[in-house]
């Protein structure tokens, strides 16, 4: 009987009890949803960074121990962004000889962002 | 062209089966024919949801094994013109099977029928690749609970790494006076964290349990119910159709039934 007074005072002043587990059960989700598309083993992170760094390599000098790699998501979109600073970008002459030997990376389904930014504010870092 | 569509969730409980049972009963109604398979191998249960159990005679393992034509073994439903079930084996564990042939009996029963829905079983290992094995597209089936959206979610990114893409989700079980109070996710809040098309939202009724009892879908018995024209609604947009959803916050500001609610339990 008193847990049903309870719960008619619960209803008829429903801004007592401010308990929204609604926005609680989302928040935590988004988290933990986030989490577990993102889980990629490190291994193979490790690898994909370093092939990552081998093609960018051919075309200028990244400074490595100042780039960031991290996978983030945004709806069923999981992406992976890499900021690589450039120190120097390399010569023509010098691309083409190496392009001539390898062009068997596909980079097209990663996103690396900032690179041209980064390339465009320090062209003429020595 | 006849469409393979498994309906799985990851976890267990969520109504799967319910939803493989009502979905079945629902697109035979609309002059369609479906074979239902069990997936469920060890744990099968869609034979007796849909009052079907006792004339089980063969399963897919008899097929498998070459004791039995794939015709024999179908159960037909005599009060759905259209509706047959492939029934699992009971006295086998999920491991007695391969994808390779799963997606034999599926293609098989492709070349006689409309649509072939796969009850999918919990959980995310063998039993679980052998349902999506031949499947083109995918329901989900989720409730707006924390660890059923998790799963949901987990279970889409492992069809789309499997190159199932054409998925859709039913939120399953939403109570609607909780989410006007706030107590409960939305449909919204559902879709908005999970990013996959809806196609149907089912509210939480106890006439969905007393249909199980009986052993007959709902959208037979009690087809006027909101449950039931959930399901005819789903499988219309299967269909293609467009279908507005329910909606299932009318009747619930209601005091009368607040109050019926509160002294009723």
């Amino acid at each position: 009987m008193l847990n049903m007074i309870k719960r008619l005072l619960e209803m008829l002043f429903p801004w007592n009890n401010n308990t929204n587990s609604r926005s609680h059960a989302k928040s935590r989700l988004k988290l933990i949803i986030a989490h577990d598309r993102a889980s990629i083993n490190s291994d193979m992170m490790e690898a994909m960074r370093e092939e990552i760094l081998d093609v960018v390599a051919r075309y200028v000098e990244v400074n490595r121990d100042e780039m960031e790699f991290s996978l983030s998501n945004d709806q069923r979109m999981t992406s992976l962004t890499a900021n690589l600073p450039i120190r120097q970008i390399k010569r023509m002459s010098e691309l083409t000889e190496q392009l001539k030997e390898n062009k068997s990376i596909d980079l097209q389904h990663i996103e690396v962002v900032e690179i041209a930014k980064e390339a465009e504010a320090k062209p003429k870092t020595p | 062209m006849s469409r393979i569509i498994v309906v799985t969730s990851g976890k267990g409980g969520v109504g799967k089966t319910t939803t493989t049972s009502n979905l079945g009963a629902a697109i035979a109604k609309q002059n369609r024919s479906v074979a239902l398979i069990d997936a469920d191998f060890g744990l099968r249960n869609l034979d007796l949801l849909l009052g079907l159990e006792e004339r089980v005679v063969y399963t897919a393992i008899d097929v498998l094994a070459g004791e039995c034509r794939l015709a024999q073994a179908l159960v037909k439903d005599k009060r759905l013109k259209g509706l047959v079930l492939l029934p699992a084996a009971q006295n086998r564990n999920k491991e007695s099977v391969q994808p390779e042939q799963m997606k034999k009996i599926a293609t098989a029963l492709a070349k006689g029928y409309d649509y072939i829905l796969i009850d999918c079983p919990a959980g995310i290992e063998l039993g679980f690749r052998n349902a999506i094995s031949a499947a083109k597209e995918a329901l989900i089936v989720t409730t707006p609970e924390v660890a059923a959206v998790r799963d949901a979610d987990r279970v889409i990114g492992l069809l789309e790494a499997e190159g199932v893409n054409k998925i859709n989700l039913i939120v399953n079980r939403v109570k609607p006076w909780m989410v006007e109070e706030n107590k409960m996710m939305s449909v919204e809040d559902v879709l908005e964290l999970l990013g996959v098309p809806l196609i149907g939202v089912v509210p939480d009724d106890e006439k969905v349990i007393v249909a199980t009892n009986k052993g007959e879908p709902l959208v037979l018995g009690e087809y006027d119910s909101l449950p039931a024209q959930a399901y005819l609604n789903i499988a219309r947009r299967l269909e293609g159709e467009k279908v507005p959803f329910l909606d299932l916050m009318a009747n619930q500001g209601n005091l009368l039934t607040r109050l019926r609610r509160m002294f009723g339990g």
